[in-house]
């Protein structure tokens, strides 16, 4: 941990109940995130990478407080420090030490603030979702759209929310002529612009952004992109980028995490993954990506089966039905997120020194 | 126009598709020719909206309303007696095309979970081609082996006077088959040769031969009799179970694993990937000699998409002639095309072998999309297309590119560009490349 962690993820875990029966009883769970650790610098952009169902989305969800981890702890904008202790408190073996530790984290702990302490922290915290065309309403003006986040967190006076609106629109390349009308009447990109406008409001110091560009044409995609790696730069913004599109991540992130399953499987800086894939999976999906060059061919990597279900993972490590490289440990044991160099990088698997 | 060539399978000239909505007429093909020669698999690649669907979707003549072929021409050329002139589908009834589809020419759709019938079982879905497009060779193999199974019986016993019964039902219904076709294949041979033909004389026989052809049924004597009763309706089940045995087989040969179970199940309890290999196994049913692919992975998971690329590919090894690959991902169509087509806003752009034209792309939207695309060694900013795709209910005038073109010039809003083959076997619809310097520019940079 460094002393620019803005996000903290720690042992975070999150459970759909699976109800059944005459009485609705809970009868098993969907485990969607199933222990997550992830800590986002200030001013880092980290691609979570992932297939559909691998719980990516429902991890971002949980950083936003859109609901409430089953467990574990999310540190926003924590002083590292006190975070550590907090942790080596929860972890001790002396249960008042761990009361004592409890107590810390619930004015710390994104996941278990209320009230007025979260709603002070939602100004920090926005998002931009995958389809602009269900993230705006239908109904309201983009002036309305933009201002709503300055109004409802009390951001400026009365009359001065329509120049900020204009300054905001004018800094995702929207203009003015823009502000009276209605989202059915722009393009998917500019739509999308709005969001991100509408993201921008209140000077969030991290952006999660799920799949903002997956819903675009490639020739929009570019100009998003460009966007967002803009308004990172200027606005010194952190981004959680949730995405199945390696390419994409790979040109805006700094860092990847992927995971498999509710499980990070591999963490690393972007340029370093793709170089030296370490977990079996993880260079399965890089070597999965379609290349727009015909002249290149590479050695691709098919896995068989589909991912399993997320109600009954595989015990051991939950990668290895798939796995090419599966041996007994596999099956039984599961591997812990390990570092392996001083760089950063971590691996969840027994068997990435032999492969 | 461009000659059909060499070849050709299918080929499509100057198509014109609108769609009348209350907003307005949708002008969704500008005047689309395109060819698909033997043996290749072609791409269509484009952004959302460009023509790409519609286009195949005129060629399968399935085009929903509003929409409506207004002009143009699609021609086929699927055996060889027609090899001449091609089939012009457009003049054809629809009892001919649904001959054809998924027969000749069969389709994978986009969205596996929308594509399959929730209420039907793999078994039934997938055994829907075999029945609607090789019955006689179902029914023969039955007979095949019902002869079989009755000769090891006692004569005179039930069970072989029940056998006998249903080798009977289904020789009627056999030969009702045949008359069928032997029907069909003499009205269509008939219609081949008044293909062309402008006389009135020769068009009102056509009018009458494609006025038969819409009759013509199989008519099946007394089985046709039997089917109503409940009883003696079971005399079909041996023909189940032999479709049913060519069904499994067909996913065996998919790599679908435990395929006799699967065969049972229905869509809802498959996962993405193994819909996507069912609604493949239907379009494989009958061997088509054109498989058309409108978006196969779009909805699937890399790992999973890297799954069905592999399959298509290895199908088009094995058993089909040609495939036309519809997709918006440029990094598919480098994997799996021989030859792609660029659209934009209902224009064909450009047209090249793959390896050319990722080489030297010579279309502006084409360059534009290629730099637009993060590469895997991408280092410096993205290039990017300014603007959005234009509104097709009012389209630019001229080339439909030209207000996001970086080198328009004057004459591109006010003419279409025609399509030229600038380099060999390369065809690009842009005013860069007027067709009187063909030469001049070949030689040159480009």
């Amino acid at each position: 941990m460094t002393p620019d962690t803005l996000v903290d993820v720690r042992s975070l875990k999150k459970y759909y109940p699976v109800t059944g029966g005459v009485f609705r009883r809970r009868i098993a769970d969907v485990k969607a995130v199933d222990g997550v650790d992830l800590a986002l610098k200030r001013g880092e952009c980290v691609g979570l990478v992932g297939e559909s169902g691998c719980g990516k989305t429902t991890l971002g969800k949980a950083v936003l407080r859109l609901h409430k981890a089953t467990e574990g702890r999310i540190y926003f904008g924590q002083d590292p420090a006190l975070v550590e202790k907090v942790e080596v408190m929860l972890a001790a073996a002396d249960p008042a030490e761990r009361s004592r530790g409890r107590a810390l984290a619930r004015t710390m702990d994104l996941n278990r603030l209320s009230g007025r302490a979260l709603l002070a922290l939602r100004q920090k915290i926005q998002v931009v979702f995958q389809d602009p065309t269900n993230s705006l309403d239908p109904r309201m003006l983009v002036r309305d759209i933009v201002a709503e986040p300055l109004t409802a967190q009390h951001l400026v006076k009365p009359q001065d929310v329509e120049s900020r609106v204009l300054e905001l629109l004018a800094i995702v390349g929207l203009t003015p002529d823009h502000l009276l009308r209605y989202p059915h009447e722009f393009s998917g990109g500019q739509r999308q612009r709005i969001a991100i406008a509408r993201a921008l409001a209140t000077s969030p110091e991290f952006i999660l952004m799920d799949e903002p560009t997956s819903a675009l044409d490639v020739s929009v995609q570019a100009q998003i992109l460009n966007l967002l790696k803009r308004l990172q730069a200027e606005f010194h913004l952190t981004y959680l980028f949730v995405t199945h599109h390696l390419l994409v991540v790979k040109y805006i992130s700094h860092r990847i995490a992927v995971m498999y399953l509710g499980k990070i499987v591999e963490t690393g800086p972007t340029s370093e993954i793709f170089e030296r894939p370490l977990h079996p999976y993880t260079r399965a999906l890089l070597s999965a990506i379609p290349v727009p060059d015909p002249l290149t061919r590479r050695e691709k990597i098919i896995l068989s089966g589909d991912v399993p279900n997320p109600i009954d993972p595989p015990a051991g490590c939950r990668f290895h039905p798939r796995c090419p490289h599966a041996r007994e440990i596999c099956r039984t044991a599961e591997p812990p997120l390990a570092p392996v160099d001083a760089g950063g990088r971590t691996v969840a698997c027994h068997r990435w020194r032999e492969i | 126009m461009r000659p059909a060539g060499a070849g050709a399978l299918a080929e499509t000239r100057d198509l014109v598709t609108n769609f009348y909505t209350f907003e307005g007429v949708v002008h969704a093909l500008n005047g689309v020719s395109v060819v698909i020669r033997r043996g290749e698999t072609y791409g269509l690649v484009g952004e959302s909206g460009c023509g790409k669907s519609v286009t195949v979707r005129s060629l399968m003549r399935i085009v929903q309303a509003p929409g409506r072929i207004d002009s143009g021409a699609i021609l086929l050329f699927l055996n060889d007696s027609d090899q001449g002139a091609g089939v012009e589908i457009l003049e054809r009834t629809e009892t001919y095309m649904q001959s054809i589809r998924g027969s000749d020419i069969s389709m994978i759709f986009q969205e596996p979970g929308a594509a399959l019938n929730p209420v039907l079982s793999v078994r039934d879905q997938v055994g829907e081609s075999f029945r609607l497009h090789r019955m006689e060779q179902m029914i023969d193999e039955t007979l095949a082996g019902l002869e079989e199974s009755r000769r090891g019986m006692r004569s005179g016993s039930p069970r072989r006077l029940v056998r006998a019964l249903q080798g009977a039902l289904l020789r009627a219904e056999s030969r009702g088959f045949k008359r069928f076709a032997a029907a069909v294949s003499r009205i269509d041979a008939e219609l081949a040769q008044l293909e062309s033909r402008d006389e009135a004389a020769a068009r009102i026989r056509r009018e009458a031969l494609n006025d038969a052809r819409d009759r013509a049924r199989p008519r099946g004597g007394a089985s046709a009799v039997a089917r109503r009763i409940p009883l003696l309706r079971r005399y079909r089940r041996p023909l189940d179970a032999t479709i049913r045995r060519h069904v499994v087989e067909l996913l065996r040969s998919l790599g679908i694993p435990n395929p006799a179970n699967v065969a049972e199940r229905y869509p809802h309890e498959l996962s993405g990937g193994m819909q996507q290999r069912i609604v493949i196994a239907m379009a494989l049913a009958c061997h088509p000699t054109l498989l058309v692919a409108d978006e196969p992975t779009s909805n699937l998971d890399v790992t999973i998409q890297a799954q069905i690329v592999e399959l298509i590919k290895d199908l088009k090894r094995s058993t089909i002639s040609s495939v036309l690959f519809i997709t918006h991902d440029l990094g598919l169509v480098a994997e799996v095309c021989d030859r792609v087509t660029v659209m934009y806003a209902g224009d064909v752009s450009e047209t090249a072998a793959v390896a050319e034209l990722f080489a030297r792309p010579l279309h502006p939207y084409t360059q534009g999309l290629l730099a637009s695309v993060p590469k895997v060694d991408q280092r410096e900013e993205l290039s990017m297309i300014p603007g959005a795709v234009p509104n097709l209910i009012r389209p630019p005038e001229g080339c439909r590119f030209h207000p996001r073109c970086p080198r328009r010039m004057e004459v591109c809003s006010r003419e279409k560009p025609p399509a030229v083959e600038h380099l060999p076997d390369h065809w690009v619809a842009c005013h860069l490349y007027p067709p009187a310097v063909r030469k001049a520019a070949a030689g040159g940079t480009t």
